[in-house]
């Protein structure tokens, strides 16, 4: 078992520390530890930090919605500093997101691997087929249901595609009661902006990542049972439709 | 059924005495106009803090007094007296009573007073107004577009206060 980097090596104050077996180390730690509290990040007295977590322990590792609220509240008051209008303050949010949707997209790959081919340490090299999504409706399905259970618990309402015959790179996704909205009203005179466009900032990092280029963003679409119905709107790049033809040609799956 | 559970009016005061919040829950009551409301919660505010501070206190048992006090060291008169709690601090007016409604006030340990005018019979006034708090402190506080003292204009709180008010009759 590839064992987890410890904290204690990414701290200065221990380097002198002798190396020995672990339960020496432990108490090495403890005592190094105690006299400057102040310095270096916290420590759970357990020494179970997010660093020692395994990385596919999924379960429990849920955090508080209402710290994600706070943090969340401040996140948009953050992007709303300086603004210039609504378009510039999504297209904040949307940066907020971008680089965690590059990064969840390791970490879903990582986890969709080792959970799907359970004889990994067997045969390591042949059993995880290579499960990156080629085509586009891989891609939106990969974001409706696993990225989406990764980040919400569940799956994204609803994926439709473009019915305009003039915007076939347009895919919607639907979300009936985003997440990130729970706790928002947007006033009145902002009526158009959409915090979301957070989570659609997420997505558009997620298609990057797997080589998709796209621009994404996020619509109010309420309904009498959900007011705060969001479709996030996918559009892909003249390229990626073009590769789309491609590989629908040759018969790539 | 005689035993109606009906919630007339809510109403939110801030820490400084200013209106944040007003709604009804019942046609046909009375209207004011957002003036007279406006008076209405800073009369209340002012008239709260006086209940506050007319709060009687009450003498200590002479008992336990005598043997601290020696005669060379006399006590000042005021430390002689105390609230009848003394660990639960001075809540002011906690509800008036009337025989067609009845009003509850709820202050929050931030300041926030919470006024929910009922009929006088509604049960279960305490929980009402636990559960306004809460939507409260999840639909105003955690909004990001929300000024702290200002009014309240989050149409998510009325929603959700609507439904489960209707939800509860």
């Amino acid at each position: 078992m590839a064992a987890p980097p410890r904290h204690s090596s990414m701290m200065a104050t221990n380097a002198g520390a002798p190396q020995s077996g672990a339960n020496d180390r432990q108490q090495v730690t403890q005592q190094s530890l105690t006299p400057q509290p102040t310095q270096g990040l916290r420590v759970p007295s357990n020494r179970k930090t997010i660093y020692d977590r395994h990385l596919n322990r999924s379960r429990n590792a849920e955090s508080s919605r209402a710290s994600f609220a706070y943090l969340f509240g401040e996140m948009v008051t953050y992007a709303q500093r300086r603004v210039t209008g609504i378009q510039d303050l999504e297209k904040r949010l949307n940066e907020q997101g971008y680089p965690l949707g590059l990064r969840l997209l390791d970490l879903l790959f990582y986890r969709s691997t080792s959970t799907s081919s359970s004889a990994l340490s067997s045969s390591s090299t042949s059993s995880s087929p290579p499960n990156r999504p080629l085509r586009i409706i891989t891609l939106l399905h990969l974001i409706h249901g696993p990225l989406w259970r990764l980040l919400f618990q569940r799956s994204a309402d609803a994926l439709e595609h473009s019915v305009s015959p003039d915007t076939p790179n347009e895919y919607m996704i639907t979300d009936n009661d985003p997440l990130v909205n729970t706790y928002i009203s947007v006033p009145r005179e902002m009526s158009m902006l959409n915090c979301a466009a957070f989570v659609a900032g997420i997505i558009e990092g997620v298609c990057d990542g797997c080589g998709f280029e796209a621009k994404v963003s996020a619509h109010n679409q309420p309904t009498e049972m959900w007011p705060s119905r969001t479709v996030f709107l996918v559009r892909f790049g003249d390229s990626v439709m073009e590769r789309e033809k491609v590989l629908e040609r040759n018969g790539v799956k | 059924m005689l035993h109606t559970q009906a919630v007339f009016s809510l109403i939110i005061i801030n820490k400084a005495g200013g209106l944040i919040y007003q709604r009804e829950f019942q046609a046909g009551l009375r209207k004011l106009s957002t003036n007279d409301y406006l008076v209405l919660a800073g009369t209340f505010h002012g008239v709260h803090a006086i209940t506050r501070s007319i709060t009687p206190k009450i003498p200590l048992a002479p008992t336990t007094n005598s043997p601290a006090a020696s005669p060379g060291t006399s006590t000042p008169a005021a430390s002689s007296y105390s609230y009848p709690n003394p660990g639960a601090s001075v809540s002011g007016l906690d509800y008036l009573e009337s025989d067609k409604f009845r009003l509850t006030c709820f202050q929050t340990l931030t300041g926030t007073k919470f006024l929910l005018f009922t009929d006088p019979m509604t049960g279960n006034v305490e929980t009402i107004i636990n559960k306004i708090y809460d939507l409260y402190a999840d639909y105003v506080m955690k909004n990001p577009f929300y000024q702290l003292e200002m009014p309240v204009r989050c149409e998510a709180f009325d929603r959700h206060l609507g439904a489960w008010l209707r939800g509860r009759t």
